[in-house]
Order: C-alpha cells, then structure tokens, then sequence
C-alpha cells in the first residue's frame, strides 16, 4: 500500500529532475529591476522565445532592487530608471545603455476642465508641490490660465508613496526648474515631500487622482493613455506649451547628447517639441563578463528587441529609441569582455 | 446530556457478570507496540521543531540588529524621537511611523473589541439556534477577505464617503473650535489615521470575535445555568460569570488582533496616505505607519544609511510587538493575583 503511493511520487520526482535538466539544457538569462518597464520587458522575451528559444527571465523588483542585484552578480542584466553616473559605472566595472523613453504626466481632475487645456509651467508645478500654491484660483495658475473656470478650492497634491523612477524623473526636473524645490526637497527615487498624499504605484496615483475632486498627481505616460486620464499641458525649456505624445517624447530625446555618454537625463531638454519631464530606462552589465556565453544571449536578445521590439513598444505606449542612439549603443556593446579580454560576440 | 457522561463513568455491573456478551465484544487485537526508539525520535522531532522555532525567531533579531546597525549606531535612540524622514539628505527618524502604527492600531482596538464582544455575546447566549452558524460563517469569512481588497475598498468606497458624510460635517461642526478643530482638519479626501483605524478595525473583529464566542462557549453550562437559576440577567451572567473564566482567552484572542493590525501593512498602505508628517495630530491627516513605510520603500532604498533606517523601524515594530505581549502576559497575572486575594 504504502509502496503505491511512493511510486507515483518518485516518478514525479524522477520527471521534474529531468524537467530541470531539459531547461537548464536551453539558453535562459536573467534579469531584474525596474518596474517601469516591466511589461515591455516581458513582452519582448515571450516574442524573443517564440523566436529563437531563448528564455528571457525579467523579475520587476524595482530599480534600486536591479543596482543591487547587477552589483551582486546574480543577474545577467539589471535594469534602473535612474541612470548611473559614469564615475560610479566606473567604479563597479559596469556599462548602461538605454533601451525605451516615456514620459511623466501631471494628472489633474477638476470637474468642467477638458483634458490638455489646463496650463502648468515647472515653476508653477514645484510651487504646487512645496505647498506654496494651495488654491487652484491662485493667481499664478490664474495667469497660465486666463480663460479656464478655476474651481475656488484646494489643490489635493498626490505623489507616489514608494520609491520609483518615475518619482525621479519627476524630481529631477523640479530641481531643474524650481530654486526652492532643489534647496527645500531634492530629487530622488523617494524624497521627503513637503505636502500631499502618497499612492502605492502608478496605479495608487492614478486612483487617487481619479477619486479625488481637485486633485493633481502625476503618473508615467502610459497610465494616462490606458485610462483616459486628465492630464496638463506643460511648458518646456523653450516656451511652449506642450501635450504628453509619442512625438514630444522622441523630441527630448533628441535634444539630448547620447555620443559621448548614455548617462542623459531627459528632463527640461531643449527643443520646442521637447516634453519636458521625459526619461530613458537603462539597462546595467558588467565590462568584465565571468559568463560570457550569458551575455552574449543578454545582448542578443536586446539587439534583437531594437531590431523587432519597436512595435511592442509603441502597443505598450512607449518610445523606441532613435536610430543612431541605437547604432552607438550597439557600439558601446564592444566594451563587454570575456575573462581573456575578448569582446563578447551579440550577433 | 450530562447524566450519560455520568454514567459512562461508572463500570456497569451488568458487563462484568455476562461472559458470553464480552465474548461477542471481543477485545481489539494486540497492535505491535512502537518501539521506544520510535518514541524518542518523535521526542526529537517536537523538541527540534520547537527549538527550531527559536532559533529562528534568534536568527531574524540577529539579522535584523546587524543590517539595522548603520542606523542605530548613527542615531541611537534619538532615532525614535525625530521626525525628520528624508531620502535625499540622508536623515532618518522613525517617530511619524511609530505615532502612525500606534494610533492605528489603538482605534482599530477601540472599535474592533466592543463590536467583537458583543458579535460573540450575541452568538453564544442571544442569537436564535437557527442564525448561529450562518452569522459566525459569514463573520469569520471576513477574516477570509485578501487585505489589498481591503485597502482597494477603503481606497475607493469607504475614503469618499468618509470624507463626504462623517468628516465635512465634523469640520463645519468644529470650525474654529480650539483643540477639536485641529482635531477633524485636513483635506477632505477620506485618507489617514482614522480610515486605517476603521479599516484595520474591520479586519480584526473576526478574529478577535471568533477567538471570543469559542472561549464563551467552553464557559461549563452548570455555572451559567446557576447564575440564571439565582435570577441573573443576561448580563450579569456575562460579566459576573462567562467574562471571569474566559478572561484569559478573551485577552488572547485580542492581543491576536492587536498583533494583526500592527503588522497589517497592504490595506494599511491603501488608506493611510502616506505621508511624513506629525504637525498635525489630526485623525483626518495623512500620515503613516512602520509597516506602509517598509513595504514603500524598501526595494528602492539605496544601500546604506536608507535600508538600514527601514531595517531599524522593523526592529522596533518588533520591539513594540515584544513589549504589547509582555504587557499582555502580565495584565492577565495581575488578574490572577487579584481573583487569589479575593474571598
């Protein structure tokens, strides 16, 4: 009796072994990090396994998780919303390049304002976020806004509560654009906010927004899009007005120097198209590879998305990068060596 | 039903002078006895599993002290008094979570426990025969509920109308009032410690309420039905006889509720707001709580003095567990003390 029960099992055991066996048999890499790209990520390696076989293993943990994990070794590939400057890339004997841009929205619900016609400048939206600007009447607002039926009300600040790259971006571009908000806060994957409520992710925000009367919040581009979000209108560094689209993305990418460095920060980028609280995200590898045969499948199967990917990207409401960033980000590749000094093959 | 328990206790005669019955009854076959060696090993087994368990609850305070230890020895214990929290200048304080997990916990008590009580009261000694078990399903079925739903529904449901029907009208009650005032401002968005209390409230009245009506129920009929026979009413009974010999089951059960809604973290998350702040002691102001800030920050905090302030909040979340127990222990000895001085 008790034999018939261990049978069954053993052959369980014996399958799963072999199961295991098989896999670890096919090419299968690993990364992990940031959640902002999470989806395109795991889109990309079920189209790159049904094409080659190849397993792409993607685990959103968040960005710092990624840095973490990359500098422990015990990913192929991290991934970070916030790039790495090149002193410390340097240090850890480590390269990023970009893979997709979006873009940070103001969102806004005020009953009786259409989406895209209210006006907000940086200086304005730092305001807001320090407390300064408390009323949605205020005559900073007011001025932005002469023709808009501003509710006499209190502005309900929403911001995220965890730490996140699109906090960063965020942040960035306040300190780039308002004085005080770089003494007072700084930027930060997660910052001590002077005013406001925190949700828990893109998706908390976009709740918050959508279930509080004059409330203002910010969320990545594609949150927006899917749902139908009221969003603002924003002024870039060039003096114009600017609506959150694919277009206004690649703008401030271009504006942007990806020749010398990947280490751009697409914030307040010159142009007249430009949307001013754009951002890349990167992906992080060592220069030094211990397990070359891991690295090139890594490349590979990014070389692949460049090459495929663009169309996922803009299903999933993200920017593909332009062109010739690609070609020097294929060139920077060459910098990833084998132990014997050997650039590792992606082709 | 207490007369055949009676009996049983006593070797009826009858069995012993029939042979021929005892026969047709005959007595169960020897089974092989287990070894002495197999009771040792089961020794073994339940003493490693619960010196296992200590080990264990050693090796996380072990862990916790040393990843924590940046922090503790940057800020000792003035980490616990200062409510500066500020990533990007590297300062760190715990005071806002500790006052926000606290605060939460006590109205999530405040209202879990009456409610409970009177749940379990209603389950023992009033509801009808019939209601008794389809009301104590429905109620531990809450406890079934995934605690991101509740914070979904605190988020989205109970938030605005909070703010609409209990907290706009306490404003424009208390408008100017010195003290009471303060007390009801914020925004009017249905978010912070009052919607975590209530919320976590929700959730530890099942078990705190479950816990009950089982320690009511085991009260021994004969004392209660004595009680009555004396002319008790319904609440003496409760409060003269079933509360005394359940205390301690009754404190238990909510001590298990107060160490859920102190770790609760997810429906916590959803409602507190989440904001560094104590300017304002408002029960209608964002604020936040040891476990929201944990499960917020941690897999994006920077190596360094970041995770080792969260890794030290989580020490003293675990402290303050530490020292509600203790409390707990304690409070049911000084009962037991004084029911001995009694005559």
């Amino acid at each position: 009796m008790q034999l018939c029960f261990k049978l069954p099992l053993l052959s369980l055991a014996v399958a799963s072994t072999l199961g295991f066996a098989g896999l670890a048999g096919a090419q299968e890499i690993t990364g992990a990090g940031a959640s902002f790209p999470a989806p395109l990520y795991s889109k990309w390696a079920a189209e790159y396994n049904k094409a080659t076989g190849v397993k792409v293993n993607y685990q959103s943990i968040g960005s710092g998780g990624g840095i973490k994990q990359i500098d422990s070794k015990t990913v192929d590939f991290g991934a970070s919303d916030m790039p790495q400057t090149d002193e410390v890339l340097k240090t850890k004997g480590q390269m990023q390049f970009p893979t997709v841009m979006g873009g940070v929205v103001p969102v806004i619900n005020i009953k009786g304002i259409e989406p895209g016609s209210m006006k907000l400048t940086g200086q304005v939206l730092g305001d807001i976020y320090l407390g300064k600007i408390a009323r949605w009447n205020d005559p900073a607002i007011k001025a932005l806004n002469p023709t808009l039926a501003l509710p006499d009300a209190a502005i309900a600040q929403v911001r995220r509560a965890d730490g996140s790259g699109t906090t960063f971006i965020f942040t960035n571009y306040l300190s780039k654009v308002n004085a005080e908000w770089k003494t007072k806060v700084g930027e930060g994957t997660a910052v001590n906010w002077p005013v406001g409520a925190g949700g828990k992710g893109n998706e908390g925000v976009a709740a918050f927004v959508a279930r509080l009367p004059n409330s203002l919040g910010y969320v990545e581009y594609s949150y927006v899009k899917q749902n139908k979000l009221n969003y603002a209108v924003m002024q870039n560094s060039a003096g114009s007005f600017v609506k959150p689209e694919d277009d206004s993305f690649k703008a401030a990418a271009a504006g942007a120097d990806w020749s010398k460095s990947f280490y751009q920060i697409l914030t307040n980028q010159p142009g007249k198209d430009a949307w001013p609280i754009s951002g890349a995200t990167f992906i992080l590898m060592h220069l030094k590879q211990d397990k070359p045969a891991n690295a090139t499948e890594t490349l590979k199967f990014f070389n692949w998305a460049f090459a495929n990917g663009g169309k996922s990207a803009s299903d999933l409401d993200y920017v593909p990068m332009p062109p010739a960033v690609v070609a020097s980000i294929q060139k920077s590749w060459g910098e990833i060596k084998d132990a014997s000094g050997k650039p590792v093959a992606f082709k | 039903m207490s007369s055949t328990v009676v009996q049983g206790d006593f070797p009826s005669p009858s069995n012993a002078k029939t042979p021929t019955r005892a026969m047709s009854h005959p007595p169960p076959q020897k089974k092989a006895r287990s070894g002495p060696m197999a009771d040792r090993i089961f020794g073994w087994v339940a003493k490693g599993a619960a010196i296992g368990t200590l080990l264990l609850l050693l090796a996380i305070l072990v862990t916790l002290t040393m990843s924590a230890w940046p922090a503790i020895s940057k800020y000792g214990f003035s980490f616990l008094t200062s409510t500066v929290w500020d990533p990007v200048q590297d300062e760190y304080g715990g005071l806002v979570m500790i006052y926000g997990t606290l605060a939460t916990s006590f109205i999530a008590l405040l209202i879990a426990v009456p409610v409970s009580f009177g749940i379990a009261l209603f389950l023992t000694e009033l509801s009808p025969a019939w209601l008794k078990r389809p009301l104590g399903t429905a109620i531990e079925l809450l406890a079934a509920v995934p605690s991101i739903v509740y914070g979904m529904w605190g988020l989205l449901v109970f938030g605005p109308v909070l703010a609409t029907y209990v907290q706009q009208p306490l404003q424009a009650a208390f408008d100017g009032v010195p003290y009471l005032g303060a007390f009801v401002s914020g925004p009017p968005v249905g978010i912070g410690i009052l919607s975590a209390g209530i919320i976590l409230a929700i959730m530890v009245i099942p078990f705190i309420s479950a816990v009950m009506r089982d320690v009511f129920e085991v009260t021994p009929p004969l004392l209660k039905e004595s009680a009555y026979g004396l002319g008790a009413t319904t609440w003496e009974v409760v409060s003269k006889v079933v509360l005394p010999y359940t205390k301690t089951g009754v404190i238990g059960g909510i001590m298990l509720g107060l160490g859920r809604a102190i770790g609760e973290t997810m429906a916590v998350t959803f409602v507190i707001g989440n904001f560094n702040q104590l300017d304002s002691l408002s029960l209608f102001q964002a604020a936040n709580s040891i476990t929201s800030a944990l499960a917020n920050e941690f897999a994006e905090a920077g190596e360094g003095l970041h995770q080792a302030a969260l890794m030290y909040l989580g020490l003293v979340l675990f402290f303050i567990t530490f020292v509600i127990l203790s409390l707990s222990k304690l409070l049911l000895s000084q009962l037991r003390k004084a029911e001995g001085t009694k005559t």
